[in-house]
């Protein structure tokens, strides 16, 4: 069974908000209508997003480190914010796992948003019902688009290529090698939802060197201990001949 | 959670419906049986449901408000097999509707004659109807308070109490009101009504106060840590991903000061338990309407204290994402 996901590499994001722009153009012209903002040029502002950054600060200073965490829907695989639905607007597709919400039998209960432990769903204030992401569903079929540009908004936006898509299930796609290859993990496994969207964790590249592969061991029998080992500022083998 | 005024009414309103038709029905079964005294139809039970049809549909109307498409509401018991608010929006007007029929049928005095038990007692219409419509008001107790209990991140939410306790506060406003409605049309059911009105308060507290202790000592299963996935003891936020309040921000916390927050907890303890419980004494040994009704009148104040402090104390996992609100 197929279940498209994101994968976002927390390693390479930069916090730009590219994803966030791109979504909100793309998505607010989209199948479930326009994504409302109230006093967009005044004191206050605030809208509707399918995805936002956030930014944390990871350690004290000195040791610290700035972690961007962009976070949407996470298209569950045991989705808790569809069997609460009392219309049956917010449902789970069959055929790529997609999680959406019917705009047209959505009553605006707001039941489902308590239901996702991830707060990744949001009341439209001006057509109160409800919101969410919906992996670009009307981009990614669409056959009249070239075929590397049928992928979310967010991802052919992402200057660092931080966000990956594909379908999680297939153990070859590029997004379940990143999981496998690059400890990809799950947002709050505790309530068992099952995202199946992953986040890459940031990762250092460290070699850890031992002292004695600081010094030139170019003669093996001082290494062992059958020759006295000489002074460390001696002339070694490499100083005194010419290979 | 941030405690919406649709949400408290409702809960609260059909809560003492639910409780007041509950007490109607009981003497009528305890008649039966010739427990208690045969009461007049068109005053007792017929007005007794009016008053109870006048509160199940003040919540109605209340939760309409809570709807953001209140229009499309017939949608919503399209999914009654996973939804518990979607049972909730059949059992309600179902159990409005039996009431209802009940109380028509004591009006009119039109009940035929169904079956006689061994002991000569006699089953008729209205009987029948009033044991159906009693069960569908403990199934709405169930359905109503399931909807919060068994959403599991919502960890002060999910258990058992809840839905005990939403049972117990509507039996105690509603045995109160009947309290007082007995003072006023049958004096003979005041020390019934009254007696149970005590007795389901005083349980009521012992529950309430079993979900506040257990509340307080709450482990919270999500943590920063699991929210993002790193692992450290000091991670601190340093943007939200909007700069004035999101969905987020407004649904999700209940924005009082601590001191209001403890105010309201402090409030509705005084208001729900001690002081009903004196006037409800004095007024059931003086068979005083008036003291009745206030007992029920500072009871219902003290529920929707205690309906905003339930939402208010509710901490949702989300709210790790929103550390700086
Ligand atoms: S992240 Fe939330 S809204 Fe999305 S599928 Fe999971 S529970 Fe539902
Ligand atoms: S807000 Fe809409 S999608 Fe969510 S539970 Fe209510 S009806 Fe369903």
């Amino acid at each position: 069974m197929t279940q498209l996901a994101l994968v976002i590499d927390l390693n390479v994001c930069v916090g730009c908000h590219a994803c966030v722009t791109s979504c909100k153009e793309w998505n607010t012209s989209g199948t479930a209508g326009f994504l409302a903002d109230m006093n967009p040029f005044s004191k206050d502002p605030t809208g509707t997003f399918f995805n936002r950054v956030q930014t944390f600060e990871v350690g004290s200073y000195p040791n610290t480190e700035t972690v961007h965490f962009p976070k949407s829907c996470l298209h569950c695989e045991d989705p808790p914010c569809v069997p609460v639905c009392p219309t049956g607007a917010s449902y789970k597709r069959e055929s790529d796992g997609i999680v959406l919400v019917d705009s047209e039998k959505c009553i605006g209960c707001n039941y489902c948003s308590w239901a996702c432990p991830y707060g990744a769903r949001e009341l439209d204030e001006k057509q109160k019902i409800m919101k969410k992401c919906t992996l670009c569903v009307d981009r990614i079929y669409d056959e009249s688009l070239p075929e590397n540009e049928r992928k979310p908004a967010c991802v052919l936006a992402c200057p660092t290529s931080a966000r990956l898509f594909g379908d999680v299930n297939d153990p070859n796609s590029e997004v379940s090698l990143a999981i496998r290859e690059n400890g990809g993990y799950k947002l709050m496994p505790e309530w068992g939802t099952q995202p199946a969207n992953h986040y890459l964790p940031r990762r250092k590249t460290r070699i850890t060197i031992h002292e004695d592969e600081l010094i030139r061991a170019d003669n093996p029998l001082k290494k062992e201990r059958q020759l006295p080992m000489p002074d460390a500022d001696d002339p070694t083998l490499d100083e005194t001949t010419s290979w | 959670m941030h405690p919406a005024f649709s949400v408290i009414f409702l809960t609260t309103l059909i809560g003492v419906g639910q409780g007041l038709y509950l007490a109607l029905n009981t003497v009528q079964v305890y008649s039966v049986f010739k427990v208690l005294p045969v009461q007049d139809s068109a005053h007792f039970y017929a007005l007794g449901s009016l008053i109870v049809l006048l509160f199940l549909g003040a919540g109605l109307a209340a939760s309409f408000f809570h709807l953001g498409r209140p229009e499309r509401a017939w949608r919503s018991a399209a999914c009654w097999r996973t939804s518990w608010l979607s049972r909730e929006i059949i059992v309600l007007p179902a159990f409005m509707g039996s009431v209802a029929a009940w109380g028509m049928i004591h009006y009119t005095g039109w009940s035929p004659h169904l079956f006689t038990f061994g002991n000569g007692a006699e089953v008729d219409l209205s009987q029948l109807l009033g044991v159906i419509a009693s069960l569908l008001s403990f199934t709405l107790f169930l359905v109503t308070g399931m909807i919060y209990a068994c959403i599991k991140q919502l960890q002060e939410w999910a258990t058992p109490l809840t839905v005990i306790n939403y049972t117990l506060f509507g039996l105690a406003s509603g045995f109160l009101l009947a309290a007082a409605f007995a003072a006023w049309k049958s004096p003979g059911l005041v020390e019934f009504y009254g007696g149970w009105a005590i007795f389901t308060t005083l349980v009521a507290f012992l529950t309430r106060t079993a979900s506040l202790m257990r509340n307080a000592r709450i482990k919270y299963k999500s943590t920063l840590e699991s929210a993002i996935g790193i692992r450290h003891a000091r991670i601190e936020q340093k943007a939200q991903g909007a700069m004035a309040g999101s969905f987020n921000t407004r649904e999700y916390f209940h924005g009082a000061t601590q001191g209001k927050f403890k105010f309201v907890k402090w409030l509705f303890l005084v208001l729900v338990f001690p002081v009903p419980l004196l006037l409800a004494s004095i007024g059931i040994g003086t068979q005083s309407t008036a003291l009745l009704l206030a007992a029920f009148l500072i009871q219902y104040l003290g529920l929707i204290a205690e309906r905003w402090f339930f939402f208010a104390q509710a901490n949702h996992p989300q709210n790790l994402y929103y550390q700086t609100v």
